[in-house]
């Protein structure tokens, strides 16, 4: 069942096509990777779907549900989360207060101006945090995290808002190689739990490789190929553009 | 008609003139330096008495006048040099707030020492004939003077645009302004550049200072009323931007000239509107470019819940404030009165500041539309004292909901410097309408009613309210609002991503805020027994600024300790020296660079380490 479509997206900074074109679709309960050289325009892609960016054209549905031009916040309303390349957590409250707040999000409650917040959600955040190995860090101040950790937060962030779709961009970088495996990992056992559908960008290819059900390669702007692992790592054009190898 | 036409035209393009000299080295200084210098309206006040003591010195004549102009921006860009060397240097790397509350110090200090060497009275320059020549336009005559600025204003403009565009430490400032951190990967050393440009700056203030003396007088108050004219000109021609700075000089220059004209109260509305018209539409100016705001703005503090050992000081001060009133004389205990009110207010705009993320200049604006709102509902609509403390946090929390709705989509110094303008409109409204305000002269004999029991039934009231009021707010920022409105200023994009509404969030804030320093202001009113226009002024904006700074803005029990030693510290000083200024400047440099996390955040810091 598809959950995500879009469909001919476009994007222009100036006069420069940052995207070009671009269809393609996520079904729930599939991991999908969006791969391409730095400049291909996946980050420009990510903003489209999450509504940080407005596409030049092109129609994005969700559910076949049309959301193009809607903003972040109604995206995230309608079920669509995301963890960002450059880790934005709340530094002025601890790991466990960065998810109560996303739950309060998620549940409508932050118009409440009496009760206390640190009561409230605070089990369904601990147990959120115990999903992704981060029970010990409850405690402590997010703005001093290692790297590592930062990301693990951002994806429990994302998640409290029980989204059906999972944007991610670059959910491993900076961390260590065990800790991709276990993280990619996680994701796919959510995927499959959940019947989450998962778009991420990433550079490591060995996690791409590994944990994608399907690849998309995006090369200045414009998809170049589609398809599982096996077919991509086939892909005369993909070999040529992308891995740089003359075919 | 054309006459009159042509003769609004020049005196506006005089009016324009003057304002760029003004305006120019504000903007300069921030394009590179990133600082807000409130101290630049003090440097132009010093080119004018400077500028008067060596004009008056020099022979009558159009060169002594012109060596005496020059000579004055010489004196005044050293101490510019001075000031940046010695202070400045020491902040770039801190938060812009405590730039502006360093430079506000000096300018605190400046007016100080100002009347201590030139004294207190308004000096204006005799006028030889070749200032006081005219010329004849149709029926009308033009002063001479104003001719020459006309020229003189695009004639500086182009030095400096030569200066940036053609020699080589322009080459170097503009590539500051664009990236200083690449600048200075590149092996500038930026130190110099910098002190350079400050002295720039500060030279070209005294230069206006000076230029200005034919057509008004030199005052101890044209140092914080000329900041304000620039900071104006500044933000609307996009800070940084010199050519920015000298259409909006043109703008509003123009505007002022016909405005007066036509409608003779309307200039500063007008002002206000332009100034409103053009952020909304061009959040950063008539020219200005986004910020580049990465790395600049300061870690915000982790907020941990009240320790117990905080609690039971918090308790065994509430005891104490119960116990004052049987202790104390009349003095101490409207001393107190006051400090509960101050502590409202700083908790009001503490709210809107720290997790609110919205530094605001104009904070006086709510305090004192509380208090007129308060003592006109008394006076005029005789309303009894529980009434009328409602309809002045009413009125204010209203008039702020409607400007919230303006300008809460700006941020930093845009937000700060829009406030800082409303509150302006806002005092000159209650000087200027004076059937309704009183104008000058305030509104007097608003007195709580008998029942209230004196003195001392007020203090335990605001005791009441005051505490209350900002336990209330304490509270609503320990509840979910107030952690959604932390995580709209700890990470906007983040918090857009997990469905906040970040625009509503701050305007709930802003509206928040404006209705309980309105609450503040009305139990003021009630407490003095009258309303002046300066409740409204910039010296009470100030005030909140600083309690708010002083207690630390990144902690939950900063305005409490913030209003209670400021309050003191103030008192203290209007008893013991009539060189209060002085000392508090001096005072909030040392703190500034001291504690640049505020007493309350000093001593958090410590208890965690």
């Amino acid at each position: 069942m598809t959950l995500l479509a879009a469909e001919r997206l476009a994007r222009c900074f100036g006069g420069v096509a940052a995207l070009r074109d671009v269809s393609f679709a996520v079904a729930a309960g599939e991991v999908v990777a969006l791969i391409g050289p730095n400049g291909a325009g996946k980050s420009t892609c990510f903003n489209l779907l999450s509504g940080q960016l407005r596409p030049s054209a092109g129609r994005i549905r969700l559910d076949g549900r049309d959301i193009t031009g809607l903003d972040p916040a109604s995206i995230c309303r309608r079920g669509v989360g995301r963890s960002f390349q450059i880790t934005a957590t709340f530094a002025s409250m601890t790991v466990r207060e960065n998810v109560q707040l996303a739950l309060l999000a998620h549940h409508r409650q932050i118009w409440r101006f009496w009760r206390p917040a640190a009561a409230v959600f605070r089990a369904e955040a601990e147990a959120l945090l115990a999903e992704l190995g981060m029970a010990a860090e409850a405690d402590r101040a997010a703005a001093v995290l290692a790297y590592g950790d930062l990301k693990r937060l951002e994806l429990a962030v994302a998640l409290a808002g029980a989204p059906r779709l999972l944007l991610m961009d670059e959910p491993t970088a900076g961390m260590a190689p065990g800790e991709r495996g276990a993280l990619m990992a996680l994701i796919r056992r959510l995927a499959g739990e959940r019947g989450l559908g998962v778009l991420f960008t990433e550079h490591d290819m060995d996690a791409v490789f590994a944990t994608a059900d399907r690849i998309l390669v995006l090369a200045r702007g414009v998809l170049i190929a589609a398809g599982r692992p096996a077919d991509i790592r086939a892909d005369a054009e993909v070999q040529r553009v992308y891995l740089g190898v003359e075919a | 008609m054309h006459g009159f036409f042509f003769l609004q035209l020049l005196t506006g393009l005089a009016t324009a003139a003057q304002l760029f000299l003004l305006a120019a080295g504000l903007t300069v200084i921030f394009g590179v330096t990133r600082v807000v210098n409130f101290a630049h309206g003090s440097l132009y006040m010093l080119g004018a008495y400077l500028g008067y003591s060596l004009i008056t010195r020099a022979p009558p004549t159009p060169v002594g006048f012109a060596l005496g102009a020059l000579a004055t921006a010489a004196i005044v860009a050293a101490l510019g040099a001075a000031l940046e060397i010695g202070l400045l240097r020491r902040l770039y790397r801190a938060p812009d707030l405590f730039q502006l509350l360093a430079t506000f110090a000096v300018a605190l200090m400046a007016e100080d020492l100002t009347q201590r060497v030139w004294g207190a009275e308004d000096l204006a320059l005799p006028r030889p004939g070749f200032l006081a020549a005219a010329v004849r336009i149709g029926a009308a005559r033009f002063p001479l003077y104003d001719l020459v600025l006309i020229g003189l204003g695009p004639a500086v403009y182009l030095a400096l645009l030569a200066l940036f565009r053609t020699t080589r430490w322009g080459v170097l400032v503009r590539a500051a302004t664009a990236d200083r951190d690449m600048l200075a990967c590149l092996g500038v050393d930026q130190r110099w550049l910098f002190t350079g440009v400050f002295a720039l700056g500060a030279g070209l203030a005294g230069l206006g200072g000076a230029l200005g003396l034919p057509d008004a007088t030199a005052t101890l108050q044209m140092g914080f009323s000329s900041v304000t004219d620039a900071f104006v000109v500044v933000v609307v021609g996009g800070l940084g931007s010199l050519s920015g700075a000298a259409l909006a000089s043109l703008l509003i220059g123009l505007l002022q000239a016909f405005g007066i004209a036509l409608v003779p109260r309307s200039t500063l509305v007008l002002v206000f509107v332009v100034m409103a018209v053009a952020l909304v539409l061009r959040p950063h100016g008539l020219l200005g470019r986004v910020p580049d705001e990465t790395g600049r703005a300061a870690m915000p503090d982790l907020i941990r819940p009240a320790t117990p050992a905080l609690r039971a000081l918090a308790l065994a001060a509430l005891l104490a404030a119960l116990a004052l009133p049987f202790v104390a004389g009349p003095f101490l205990l409207s001393v107190a009165t006051e400090a509960l009110i101050a502590l409202l207010f700083a908790a009001s705009l503490h709210l809107m500041m720290g997790p609110g993320g919205m530094a605001s200049f104009g904070h006086a604006a709510w305090f004192g539309l509380g208090a007129y709102g308060a003592a006109l509902a008394a006076l005029a609509l005789r309303a009894p004292l529980p009434l009328a403390l409602v309809m002045g946090m009413l009125l204010a929390g209203a008039v702020a909901a409607l400007f919230g709705l303006v300008v809460v989509r700006l941020a930093g110094v845009y937000l700060a410097m829009l406030t800082l303008a409303f509150a302006q409109i806002v005092w000159a409204g209650a000087m200027q309408f004076g059937e309704i305000s009183g104008g000058d002269n305030g509104l007097l004999g608003v007195w709580p009613p008998r029942w209230l029991g004196g003195p001392v039934g007020f203090y335990f009231l605001a005791l009441a309210l005051c505490v209350g009021g900002a336990l209330v707010l304490r509270r609503a920022l320990q509840a979910p609002f107030g952690y959604a409105l932390r995580g709209a200023r700890d990470a906007p994009q983040r918090a857009a991503a997990i469905g906040l509404d970040i625009t509503r969030l701050r305007w709930a804030a802003f509206t928040l805020a404006g209705a309980a320093a309105g609450l503040a202001g009305a139990l003021f009113a009630f407490a003095k027994g009258s309303v002046f226009p300066t409740y409204l002024g910039l010296g009470r904006s100030v005030d909140a600024l600083l309690m708010v700074l002083l207690g630390g803005i990144g902690t939950m029990s900063g305005p409490f300790v913030g209003a209670v030693v400021y309050t003191g510290l103030y008192d203290a000083l209007l008893l013991a020296t009539d060189a209060w200024r002085l000392v508090l400047g001096a005072a909030i440099v040392a703190m500034v660079l001291l504690f640049p996390q505020g007493i309350a955040g000093a001593a958090a810091r410590r208890v965690r380490a």
